[in-house]
């Protein structure tokens, strides 16, 4: 199994304020990693910065044995809820179908095979039927998953998600955990969240971030970091859900 | 050649309607506002889909300080302002993305600093400037041969940009993280985007003149926007909305002898009103459940 991701020493400031100090984070292929913290703990910033839209004012991030801006066409991506362009003149299908523009390159139209990934990834989602719905007529969940089907389209080997259940509704959460299940056989999957116990029966990695990145390769938190992470202690077990995320004591 | 419209026509009213296409000069205007609703109906969608009529304004508005330095250069101000509004729009865009500056500021900054450019080479040009007022106002009614053949070509090139890079635009104004991380060069392209608001920007100072530029970049689109979801649609019928407005503003200020450009915008803005009420007065007379 190779390394997906490998994130080295990586600091990155904004202005007077450090938001990334010296993180490291290894990726195994196959891995489903959930990455936790506060508000403003620096985890869009992290992904940012493995995506290549931030670079670190130290450290390297290498992704799929290059630098982030050459495996971009590898990588799926799902940026956090924009409520911003709900009513942009844009369909179900021309939003999937973005997801096939770096296969293209430019100038190019999409072609028969493009509009069948399309269709495809569509159907992975459950979403076919709404090809032609405009993107702000669905519902949080539904336009969710016509996101993942984007990031699905370009049939990336890793899948990055990034706050993916903000705005949805606990029964649309559920669903939309489902179909992550469904997929973890199929690519490798980092999530950013604030939904510990949801992350925690998801994912079989998890990471806590507030600056300094707090990670053991493995699911079981460490309940001094949880702590040093939020500040406070924090519930950690999932209610309803026969799972235990921290260390017995 | 104009004056066979009139031709078949029986009544009174239309004759009168038609005499005035016999004017050399009632021809380019009409053609002048199609070609400057073509422009602006195509690049209109992308300013307001992507919310970015505040620098549609900021560069219309610098390219001023081109009609400016063209008076003292003595050349044709039109070709003063191209290449400024260009510059104007490349200044925007490279501060906008490469600064920590915010967008806003640096559009204020830009906006007056290109006006008081013109203002200081208009006070140093000896004499006084003639038709300084088609430039800030416009006055489609002198439009002359030259101009419409500009026209002509600056609509060429931008039909033919928006027809190669469709899809590249779309997801740009859609959503700019995700373009990066699809491989396109966003930079680039949104640069690009903002020239081609800059071309849109000379083919209609003639037209509406830089001051009321922005009416008719977005009103034609805005509308267009809530009749269809389909953005190539919005683009047709945008074009024909501010093909259908221009018309009805030019007879309008024919027959009143009143000044074109803002007969045209007013035109425009109160259809737009128009329709808003409308609509509202129409979700309310609606609503199901009221007693």
């Amino acid at each position: 199994m190779g390394k997906v991701i490998d994130v080295k020493d990586v600091w990155l400031r904004y202005k007077d304020l450090t938001v990334l100090e010296g993180v490291n984070l290894s990726i195994e292929e196959g891995d489903f990693l959930g990455i936790i913290g506060p508000n403003g703990g620096g985890k869009s910033t992290l992904l940012k910065v493995i995506l290549g839209l931030i670079k670190p004012q130290r450290g390297t991030v290498e992704v799929l044995g290059t630098t982030p801006e050459k495996a971009r066409h590898l990588i799926g991506y799902v940026p956090q809820y924009n409520p911003s362009n709900l009513d942009f003149p844009i369909n179900v299908r021309e939003v999937v179908l973005m997801g096939r523009m770096g296969k293209k390159g430019l100038f190019r139209k999409y072609t028969e095979e493009d509009h069948a990934a399309t269709e495809k990834a569509l159907e992975t989602v459950e979403m076919l039927e709404y090809s032609d719905r405009q993107i702000g007529e669905l519902s949080g969940g539904q336009r969710q998953r016509v996101f993942i089907a984007r990031a699905l389209v370009s049939e990336p080997k890793v899948l990055i998600l990034d706050e993916p259940v903000t705005g949805i509704d606990t029964m649309m959460q559920m669903e939309f955990y489902e179909l992550l299940k469904k997929l973890r056989s199929r690519v490798t999957i980092v999530m950013v969240s604030h939904d510990i116990s949801a992350v925690s029966v998801l994912v079989d990695k998890i990471a806590c971030l507030n600056g300094k990145l707090h990670y053991h390769g493995s699911k079981e938190l460490v309940p001094e970091d949880v702590e040093q992470v939020y500040g406070c202690p924090v519930e950690l077990i999932a209610h309803g859900v026969p799972h235990r995320v921290l260390h017995k004591h | 050649m104009a004056y066979r419209t009139g031709y078949c026509i029986n009544t009174d009213e239309g004759i009168e309607v038609l005499e005035i296409l016999q004017y050399e000069f009632m021809i380019n205007a009409i053609t002048a506002g199609i070609l400057a609703s073509i422009a602006c109906g195509i690049i209109g969608v992308y300013v307001v889909v992507k919310r970015i009529a505040l620098i549609s304004g900021g560069i219309a508005h610098a390219s001023f300080g081109g009609i400016g330095i063209s008076y003292f250069l003595g050349i044709n101000p039109i070709m003063g302002v191209l290449p400024f509004s260009l510059l104007s729009a490349l200044t925007i865009g490279t501060f906008s993305k490469r600064t920590d500056v915010a967008e806003d500021t640096i559009i204020g900054i830009l906006w007056s600093m290109g006006m008081a450019i013109g203002i200081i080479f208009i006070g140093l040009t000896p004499g006084y400037a003639p038709d300084l007022m088609t430039y800030l106002f416009g006055n489609i009614l002198t439009v002359p041969q030259s101009d419409i053949t500009m026209m002509l070509a600056l609509d060429a090139i931008i039909i033919l940009v928006v027809y190669v890079l469709y899809k590249e635009f779309m997801a740009l104004c859609y959503d700019e993280d995700f373009s990066t991380v699809a491989g396109i060069p966003v930079e680039k392209l949104y640069l690009l985007l903002l020239c081609l608001i800059a071309l849109t920007v000379v083919v209609m100072i003639r037209v509406v003149g830089l001051i009321l530029v922005i009416a008719l970049l977005t009103i034609p689109a805005a509308l267009s926007r809530e009749f269809t979801d389909d953005m190539r649609k919005m683009m047709f019928l945008s074009i024909s909305f501010g093909t259908a407005f221009t018309i009805i503003g030019l007879m309008l200020s024919y027959y009143f002898d009143i000044a074109s450009g803002a007969t045209i915008i007013l035109v425009m803005s109160s259809f737009y009103l128009l329709h808003i009420i409308i609509k509202k007065w129409r979700t309310i007379s609606e609503k199901p459940f009221e007693v």
